[in-house]
């Protein structure tokens, strides 16, 4: 397996949108490559045909019975929002309506 | 009078029941403990008194009310009933902060109780307040905290293990004898084992994760921290159990024996006898102190003198756990933590568009740690390497999970090994190399990937640091593994280490103590 570039990381934190100064995308290259080195094990085990575990206890679907319950009040949930507007969370343009 | 911050959950139960104390003494004698120790060990984020003394009035209240109904209504009160608790602070209590360790939730205050909360609220347990981890539960140490590292009682220059750092130091230092962890790795067993008390992770799905906030959500588990294996077990009785409203909890029955294992010592020694335990050879890793060796082979060695048999046994896929957890958890955890953007919650930073805010409130609100997972799980999850890491990390978790299943339908009762490699190491010894850091939970990481409970005992010291015993069960043994860790503790009960006490407590108690984080950086470059 390749190593990650300075490049690659930057581009990882772009899709997990981390603002990362470049002290750290140079931290992180170095570190990001150390822990994928450790990863290379894996390459050792032949696992064609060995089905993947996503979850450990043996639950089907779990379903309940569609029924409509009071949700928290307005107030309960909007008292942490960092900008509201009336019983609006507010955040910046989301759309360019270019005027 | 003794006091009553060394009295165990068990003894409470029984004195608050024959008037000898009262819930509010009690809650008193361990805020206050709590509240002088605090700038030595840095173990609270926050701490209600006025909350807990109310909460500690209604227990009163309600004991009250049994003793004046009878015998049949005060047996059926709780054994947690007016009893101290600290739940880590990744633990919705409603009103209070949950910071789960991050400046990204500073300010957040939980609009609800999580689960486990309402559960102990109905039990009548008095929640002291919420303790320090490392942040968003990623860490083996402590010291990613936002909020600074935590220290261990038994020598203040050491790390207390993570990431539930503050919970275990909460009952080690006596301000607590019972706290709420979460195990995602180890961070429950691991901090028992590095401050010399028991802690157990239990089945996934035995506990509602309603109310957590959530790391890698196919391995996070909530479990008990407490002095001892029968405090540690009424604990989990009163938060295990199907919650409709996390539907991985299982709807497995709890079994009610949980709240009364042996009190005697023979009785529960003796039921050691004709056990049989798996001693998994992977599980000495190269680079474990010959010293931690030693007192885990003594500890076998007890249990082979009460009866119990140990064969050495082999979990093969062993040292394939580390690379697969690295890649399932950060892969969770990039998916869990794409919430935190600064919207709906916790501080917004970035004075621009949607994206820049993003992108500030994220970068300056994570710390180091957390970076460096959501780092590797997004690159893990991104296109072109699903299948190369996470797909992969998944069939080799089937492979993990087997070795145990083998292990079980050859009838073994459980397995013995080391909870921790190491004992407790020097502030800043692993933190230039996360890969060190992320070694220290080789023997505890398997159980996760594995679903399985597991439970972190004290056996014996280590020049002068706790040194920590595991037994692993099979899924849903819980019971077995508690009845397990109480005859350990019949055998040992006159070793010459129990109940020696966290040899620089009394120093963290001084006022001019210097701080964890004072302790921490005077340390670098030493």
């Amino acid at each position: 397996m390749p190593g990650l570039s300075r490049d690659d990381v930057a581009h990882v934190a772009h899709l997990a949108r981390l603002g990362l100064t470049d002290d750290e995308l140079a931290r992180l290259e170095g570190q990001l490559n150390h822990i994928l080195d450790q990863y290379a094990i894996l390459a050792q085990l032949d696992t064609d045909a060995i089905p993947p575990t996503a979850q450990t206890i043996e639950l089907e679907n779990i379903l309940r019975d569609d029924v409509a319950r009071p949700s928290l009040p307005v107030e309960a949930v909007l008292a942490n929002a960092p900008d509201r507007e009336g019983d609006y969370i507010r955040v910046p343009p989301v759309l360019d309506r270019g005027d | 009078m003794t006091n009553p911050t060394r009295l165990h959950a068990h003894e409470m139960a029984s004195q608050l029941r024959s008037g000898e104390t009262t819930s509010r003494e009690l809650a008193e004698a361990h805020l206050d403990a709590a509240e002088r120790d605090n700038r030595g060990l840095n173990a609270w984020l926050s701490i209600d008194r006025g909350r807990a003394l109310d909460e500690a009035d209604a227990a009163d209240a309600r004991l009250t009310a049994a003793n004046a109904e009878g015998p049949a209504a005060v047996a059926a009160t709780h054994p947690l009933l007016g009893v101290p608790i600290a739940l880590k602070d990744l633990v919705s209590l409603a009103g209070g902060q949950c910071t789960a360790g991050s400046r990204i939730l500073e300010g957040y205050r939980s609009p609800y109780d999580a689960h486990i909360t309402e559960r102990l609220r109905d039990v009548g347990a008095v929640i002291l307040g919420k303790t320090n981890m490392d942040e968003f539960a990623m860490g083996s140490s402590n010291e990613h905290s936002a909020y600074g590292p935590v220290a261990n009682p038994w020598d203040l220059e050491t790390v207390p293990g993570g990431s539930s750092g503050g919970s275990a130091v909460a009952v080690a230092a006596f301000h607590s004898p019972l706290s709420i962890g979460t195990d995602t790795g180890g961070s429950i067993r691991q901090p028992a084992a590095l401050t010399g008390i028991v802690g157990m992770k239990p089945t996934y799905g035995r506990v509602s994760r309603y109310g957590i906030v959530a790391f890698a959500s196919s391995l996070d588990q909530i479990g008990p921290f407490a002095r001892d294996a029968r405090d540690a077990a009424s604990l989990l009785h009163a938060i295990a159990g199907r919650d409709e409203r996390d539907s991985t909890s299982a709807p497995m029955p709890v079994p009610d024996e949980l709240i009364a294992l042996p009190a005697s010592d023979d009785e529960a020694a003796a039921g050691l006898r004709g056990k049989r335990f798996g001693l998994p050879r992977e599980y000495f890793v190269s680079g474990m102190e010959p010293d931690v060796e030693r007192r885990i082979r003594e500890g076998v060695a007890t249990l082979e003198s009460a009866g119990a048999i140990v064969e050495e046994v082999s979990l093969p896929h062993t040292d394939y756990g580390l690379a697969t957890y690295y890649i399932v958890a950060p892969a969770e955890a990039s998916a869990n933590l794409a919430r935190y953007d600064g919207i709906r919650f916790g501080p917004r930073l970035g004075d621009g568009d949607v994206l820049g805010n993003y992108l500030a409130t994220r970068g300056r609100g994570f710390g180091p740690e957390v970076k460096r997972r959501i780092m590797l799980g997004t690159y893990a999850l991104s296109a072109g390497y699903y299948d190369a890491y996470y797909l992969k990390a998944q069939k080799v978790r089937t492979l993990i999970k087997r070795d145990f299943d083998i292990l079980w339908e050859q009838g073994f009762d459980a397995l013995v090994a080391p909870t921790s490699p190491s004992v407790a190491w020097r502030f800043g010894a692993k933190m230039a190399d996360p890969v060190a850091m992320y070694l220290s939970d080789a023997c505890t990481l398997p159980v996760n990937m594995a679903g399985l409970p597991g439970i972190s005992i004290p056996c014996g010291l280590s020049e002068g640091l706790p040194v920590g015993l595991q037994l692993i069960g099979a899924a849903w043994s819980e019971l077995e593994l508690f009845r397990l860790a109480r005859g350990f503790e019949g055998v040992t009960a006159a070793a010459d280490w129990r109940g020696q006490e966290p040899a620089q407590l009394t120093q963290a108690a001084d006022p001019g103590a210097a701080t964890p984080t004072e302790r921490a950086a005077s340390l670098v470059g030493t």
